[in-house]
């Protein structure tokens, strides 16, 4: 980068200072105010507290249908619901928590936090980030209004054909479901290749590969499973569309087609979806420990490999999910091996994190509670895990009240507890005021016990034999008093849900002002403002250190040389992060919107009539036409 | 460091054998000397009796009997949906895949009422698919078998015979096979000796006459969704038909 202005004469940030910067800066990055504003911005951090917001109302959609479920279960024959609502309820729950939460907001808070970590002024190609939140909010829409029309799935959140084929579900219910995948695959592929290439290409100078934070080598990863994973079931969805709606018989047995193949496509995906769902748990523990440990992460290496190794082996797992089907036997025990392995990186994660807190002086604040609760939780998941691969355990396990228990000590322990840590940590970042201590250490309690109460009974109910979805139960079975022990811990839990929408609104409000960096943490969002400015920081830090706020306590150097003008960011190259372009940043449009709209559409129409594709690809070209109309714009420089 | 791959390599490779021993007992294929199908429907089971002598096989449904210490092959098919085939004391489970006949084995030590139940959801009422499995002493085994080879028991009463007639009258025999009438059809359980099974319904409700009578006047009540259409009777034919039903041991 050159000092100075340069032969084309535009402003640079080298000239300017303090606040006239500041002003110069929020004036070119801003988003207009006003409805064409919040339709065409294509600032991350609106986009990412979208998605945030977005993605909690589903956990809390999801929370409820399970709410429901629970009231059921409480007691033997009850007839609060029937079996066609209750199928519908825990297909919600599962579809809703899996791919409306589970997937988005590991990518919700990478959008939000990952472009300020790595110190750069917008996520890379911020239109597609707008475009696949719109694209995002019309899936969940779409599935959630459908179940208030009874169009709702009732197969189950992975559909097996061939009860979700043509001949077994008649009607549309199992086409939302397919059609709903599509929309959030599109939506989370999106984003996982915004992801890698902010990571990539926008560092900041001197964030070299190993003073990447955790965090976001955690969701760099992440984004690869999803490009990886994603697709295999987007095929499942989409030949299971086709046999459906065109009569095509890829899976109908009757003709040749064959009902397995459907499962192999939905586990390839189904089983990295876990640590889809769990990394970004790991990136929030790793975020948070080093703060309040007061002290630098324990093994840096070793939780970066052991991401990295979690990554691959996370796509030789998915026949564990498949072992009552009748596979070979010396397959399975293969998955076998393979399953009980990926305990290794887990473990030495958790050992990690363990040895910097020990190491440390851990400052209890309501995070690291969370995070505490996250230890424990999730190694008791991990202890039913290992017990659920092996091929006999799990004959009898399967499909029974044990597996929901552990699922959902690795779901919610894994990423749901690190994620209400996360955002007790981030929240003044993001809105420049605390939550409440005091109200948040109640929450934390009382989440950890309901949490327990809810699920620990549901393996004994589980190893008495009570299978997974059923909608009711006979007195005779005995299950009577452990059901309704789990509704008790789900309804306190509920309770703690709300204790937290609560503290939200409240510290909104009236919380403590944070100031820039209320922990004193080490990474770089918290170099600058809170909520930061739209172009993130005055200027862009030059990175010396892993934690570079508490390497260089007397304010941070930076680079300069990026225009005042116009949206410009600086790329950088791909291991050193040594500065190697300015370039252009797109600014708000309106196009993404329209073709998000164009896309809905279309799949939306596709459920009634394949020719929807034929007549949707005219918007949706028109759409894309005017998205990338070429306008005169300075050229990229070195 | 080396050491330490080494040791967890041994562990897994050590819990994964020992895994796959178990897995070899529970799903070994050497013939058994008791060999049954079962076959999955929405949301009951099928249940037939092979034997090496055709006219010694028989059909029956959600109740299965075997000699106690004896290895019994299950061969499971399913004709519909993914079902599983689960009854925790006696074994783990087993899917039934349309397209892909598998099969389990297992062997009831001591004689017992063991209690199963469909472990795929498998669609609206896979709550209650349930089946019975009775394993009893030689003896009294096979005492039931010939019992279920047998054509169904003469009505005894004239209620009965006024049952048994309009019982095949009725749309009933368009679903129900009742061996020995002209009621021979394939869509429902085979209902020739119904009135010996404990249950109905697949395990929905202990079987008696009153609780015959209460499922044909509503099966939708007592099983949302169930694939038996509610059959317009009067309460002469009701009377006559449970009664019948009842008698059929
Ligand atoms: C369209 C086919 C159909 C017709 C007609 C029909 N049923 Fe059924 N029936 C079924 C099916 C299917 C089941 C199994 C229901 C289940 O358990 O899910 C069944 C179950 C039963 C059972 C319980 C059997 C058991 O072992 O659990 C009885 C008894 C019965 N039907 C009697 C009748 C009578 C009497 C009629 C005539 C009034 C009748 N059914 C008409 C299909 C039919
Ligand atoms: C808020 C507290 C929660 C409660 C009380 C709860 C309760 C339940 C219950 C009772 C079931 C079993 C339904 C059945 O088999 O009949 C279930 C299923 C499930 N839950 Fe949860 N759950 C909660 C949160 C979550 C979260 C946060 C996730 C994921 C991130 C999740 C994912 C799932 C999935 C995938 C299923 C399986 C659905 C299916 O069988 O198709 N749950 N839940
Ligand atoms: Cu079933
Ligand atoms: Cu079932």
């Amino acid at each position: 980068m050159s000092d100075g202005a340069s032969a084309t004469g535009d402003l640079r940030d080298t000239s300017l200072d303090g606040p006239t910067l500041n002003v110069r800066l929020s004036r070119v990055w801003g988003t207009p105010r006003g409805l064409l504003g919040a339709l065409t911005t294509v600032d991350h951090k609106i986009i990412g507290r979208r998605y945030i917001v977005t993605a909690f109302l589903f956990l809390f959609l999801g929370g409820i249908t399970a709410l429901v479920m629970r009231l059921q279960l409480a007691q033997p024959e009850s007839g609060l619901v029937g079996p066609d609502t209750y199928n519908q309820l825990f297909t919600m729950h599962g579809s809703t928590m899996m791919f409306l939460f589970g997937v988005p907001i590991g990518e919700a808070m990478a959008v939000y936090l990952v472009p300020l970590m790595v110190g750069t002024r917008n996520i890379a190609f911020p239109r597609l980030n707008a475009f696949s939140y719109w694209v995002y909010l019309s899936g969940g829409l779409f599935l959630w209004i459908s179940f208030l029309l009874n169009i709702g799935p009732d197969v189950g959140w992975f559909a097996y054909v061939p009860l979700s084929g043509p001949e077994y579900s008649p009607g549309k219910r199992a086409d939302v479901w397919a059609q709903m995948i599509t929309f959030t695959e599109l939506s989370g592929l999106a984003v996982a290749i915004e992801i890698i290439v902010t990571v990539l290409k926008q560092r900041a100078p001197g964030m070299t590969l190993d003073r990447v934070p955790l965090f976001v080598w955690a969701l760099f990863v992440n984004s690869f499973i999803i490009i990886f994973a994603l697709p295999a079931v987007m095929i499942a969805s989409t030949f299971l569309i086709l046999d459906r709606l065109v009569g095509t018989h890829l899976f109908n047995p009757a003709e040749g087609g064959d009902a397995l193949l459907y499962q192999h496509l939905f586990w390839f995906f189904g089983h990295p979806e876990v640590y889809i769902i769990f990394l970004p748990g790991t990136a929030f523990v790793s975020a948070i420990i080093p703060t309040f440990a007061r002290r630098e992460i324990f093994g840096y290496l070793a939780l970066v490999l052991s991401l990295i190794a979690t990554g691959f082996l996370s796509f030789g797992l998915w026949v564990h999910h498949m072992f009552v089907t009748g596979l070979p036997q010396l397959g399975a025990a293969f998955f076998t091996a393979s399953s009980m392995l990926i305990a290794i990186p887990n473990g030495l994660q958790i050992f990690c994190w363990i040895a910097t807190l020990w190491d440390g002086r851990p400052v209890w604040r309501t995070p690291l509670l969370f995070v505490a609760g996250f230890f424990f939780i999730f190694v008791a998941g991990g202890l039913s895990g290992i017990m659920l691969a092996s091929v006999p355990i799990d004959t009898q396990v399967h499909d029974t009240y044990f597996v929901v228990a552990h699922f959902h000590y690795v779901l919610i322990g894994g990423n749901v507890f690190p994620l209400l840590g996360a955002i007790y940590y981030w929240f003044p970042k993001f809105t420049g005021r605390l939550l409440s201590e005091r109200l948040g250490r109640w929450n934390f309690w009382l989440a950890f016990i309901g949490f327990n109460v809810a699920f620990f009974p549901m393996h004994i109910s589980g190893l008495m034999g009570m299978p997974r979805r059923v909608y009711t139960y006979g007195p005779e079975m005995g299950w009577g008093d452990l059901q309704l022990l789990s509704t008790a811990g789900a309804l306190l839990l509920f309770a703690s849900f709300v204790l937290f929408v609560w503290n939200v609104a409240a510290s909104l409000r009236r919380g403590d002002v944070a100031g820039p960096n209320p922990w004193n943490a080490g990474t770089l969002e918290w170099a600058t403002a809170s909520p930061p400015p739209p172009h993130n920081f005055n200027r862009i830090p030059l990175v010396t250190h892993r934690e570079p706020l508490w390497a260089e306590r007397g304010g941070l150097p930076v680079v300069t040389g990026l225009s005042v003008s116009h949206r410009e960011l600086m790329v950088s190259s791909v291991a050193e992060a040594e500065p190697q372009l300015r370039e252009t940043s797109p600014a708000p449009s309106i196009w993404p919107l329209v073709a998000a709209i164009a896309v809905g559409a279309t799949f939306i129409g596709s459920i009634f009539t394949p020719y929807a594709v034929l007549w949707g690809a005219l918007p949706v070209a028109a759409a894309l036409t005017g998205w990338f109309w070429p306008k005169a714009m300075p050229e990229d420089e070195e | 460091m080396a050491g330490l791959t080494v040791a967890t390599g041994v562990v897994v490779l050590v819990l994964t054998g020992l895994s796959y021993a178990g897995q070899r007992r529970l799903l070994g294929e050497e013939a058994a000397p008791v060999t049954i199908r079962v076959i999955g429907h929405q949301w009951w089971w099928e249940v037939q009796y092979e034997d090496p002598q055709p006219s010694r096989g028989f059909t029956t449904a959600n109740e299965i009997h075997v000699p106690v210490g004896v290895p019994v092959q299950v061969k499971l098919e399913s004709t519909d949906v993914i079902h599983s085939f689960w009854v925790p004391s006696l074994m783990g489970k087993q899917d039934l895949i349309p397209g892909r006949p598998s099969a389990i084995r297992f062997t009831a030590e001591r004689p017992g009422v063991y209690r199963g139940q469909c472990a795929e959801f498998c669609g609206m009422q896979h709550a209650k698919m349930g089946l019975l499995v009775i394993a009893e002493e030689q003896a009294d085994f096979a005492r039931w078998r010939d019992g279920q080879v047998a054509p169904r028991p003469e009505p005894a009463s004239d209620e009965a015979r006024a049952g048994e007639a309009a019982f095949v009258a009725a749309p009933c025999s368009m679903c129900h096979q009742v061996r020995g009438t002209a009621a021979a059809g394939r869509n429902g359980p085979e209902l020739t000796h119904v009135g010996s099974r404990r249950t109905l319904a697949a395990g929905t409700l202990p079987t008696s006459r009153g609780n015959l009578a209460a499922w044909i006047v509503d099966p939708h009540g007592i099983k949302p969704g169930v694939n038996m259409p509610l059959v317009k009777l009067d309460s002469d034919q009701l009377n006559s038909i449970s009664a019948y039903l009842a008698g059929l041991k």
